[in-house]
């Protein structure tokens, strides 16, 4: 029971401090996961991963994931549960105020700090992620670096849809990543 | 009750058919809202995305809660949500109990750590989206440069980097306000 007071509680604070997107809550999520000791580093990366390539957004998927891990089925129910709770909230509560002080400069301003802080957490997601995925017991994996090279370029440049890629890769580096 | 199932089929159909989640799924949302049921209408659907930008939490969850309101109430809210997170988490689980039988295959480390290695070429392509979106000045730079450091380097609470980086945009705010009101 103490338990999942404790994951809901976690995957609520992710909620409510997530701004910017999936890939700018990965550090938040990753360092609450060190921070009470619910999985390990290799465990994490390949969280994100599958929520890659699973339907939905990557926190919905992440508190799935490591509720599960922790706490079976509860666990995943009360974490999923938990980080969407803070939205849900909010939208229902002080939606009627947000929208009018929406345009407040007030408001704009403090979104105008975080908003280039999520570039700095998202940069940190990839060092994170960089970590884990050019590295294969202990040595560098050069067939993983060209991987993420021809992605970057084929995303960055001719706009290739970014799951194609991901399966692509994940294809590949079922064959040449060893 | 007839338009808390509709909530939940067409949210439910984008939280199925769209992967990895985010602004990828804007385009379906839009058609389902507004050229399949015309719950809302185009400006309308701006000003809720920008609401969705603005509120913490999942951008496509967020949205799927303000626009079930819209049409329903609190019932409409949570049709609407159930509808986006319940395959996102079926989905999720079935893929563990998967991982879990073949997770020391070679084959599965292999395509994982490509995968892996694929999200950071994304992640940075999406850095360098993010940031000719936002058309950084040397505040935002130096925001975003410290908030990395203190991450990475400093090990820094990222909360706490959200919350200070918060802070220092409503000082800034306030201090050219000041400058531009002329007070003192």
């Amino acid at each position: 029971m103490i338990a999942l007071l404790k994951l809901f509680l976690i995957f609520f604070r992710i909620g409510l401090f997530s701004f910017g997107g999936g890939y700018a809550m990965l550090p938040l999520i990753y360092q609450s996961i060190q921070e009470f000791n619910l999985m390990d580093e290799e465990e994490f990366s390949n969280l994100v991963a599958l929520s890659q390539v699973t339907p939905g957004p990557i926190a919905i998927n992440a508190a799935t994931y490591v509720g599960f891990q922790y706490a079976g089925i509860a666990g995943a129910t009360v974490a999923t549960i938990g980080v969407v709770a803070p939205s849900f909230i909010l939208a229902l509560l002080v939606l009627h105020f947000f929208v009018r002080f929406q345009e407040s400069r007030g408001l704009q301003s403090v979104l105008g700090g975080i908003r280039p802080a999520t570039i700095g957490l998202i940069g940190s997601a990839a060092v994170f992620l960089g970590q884990q995925g050019f590295w294969l017991d202990q040595q560098i994996s050069w067939p993983a670096i060209a991987l993420a090279g021809i992605a970057t370029l084929m995303y960055g440049r001719f706009k290739i849809n970014p799951i194609l890629l991901t399966l692509a890769a994940g294809a590949a580096g079922a064959f040449l990543i060893r | 009750m007839k338009e808390l199932f509709q909530l939940f089929i067409s949210f439910g159909k984008v939280g199925t058919f769209v992967l990895g989640g985010g602004y990828a799924m804007l385009p379906m949302i839009r058609h389902e809202v507004l050229v399949a049921r015309k719950w809302i209408k185009e400006q309308e659907l701006l000003d809720l995305v920008a609401v969705s930008q603005a509120l913490p939490g999942a951008f496509a969850v967020n949205l799927a809660i303000i626009i079930g309101k819209r049409r329903a109430g609190f019932p409409g809210a949570l049709a609407a949500t159930l509808g986006m997170v319940l395959p996102a988490f079926f989905s999720i689980l079935l893929l563990m109990a998967l991982l879990r039988t073949v997770r020391d295959n070679i084959y599965v480390v292999g395509a994982l750590t490509g995968i892996k290695a694929v999200s950071v070429a994304l992640i940075l392509v999406t850095i360098f989206q993010l940031a000719q979106t936002l058309r950084l000045k040397v505040f935002g730079w130096v925001i975003a440069l410290l908030s990395f450091g203190l991450i990475v380097f400093l090990k820094f609470n990222a909360i706490l980097v959200l919350v200070g980086s918060g802070a220092a945009g409503f000082l800034l705010y306030f201090w050219t306000g000041r400058k531009e009101r002329g007070d003192r």
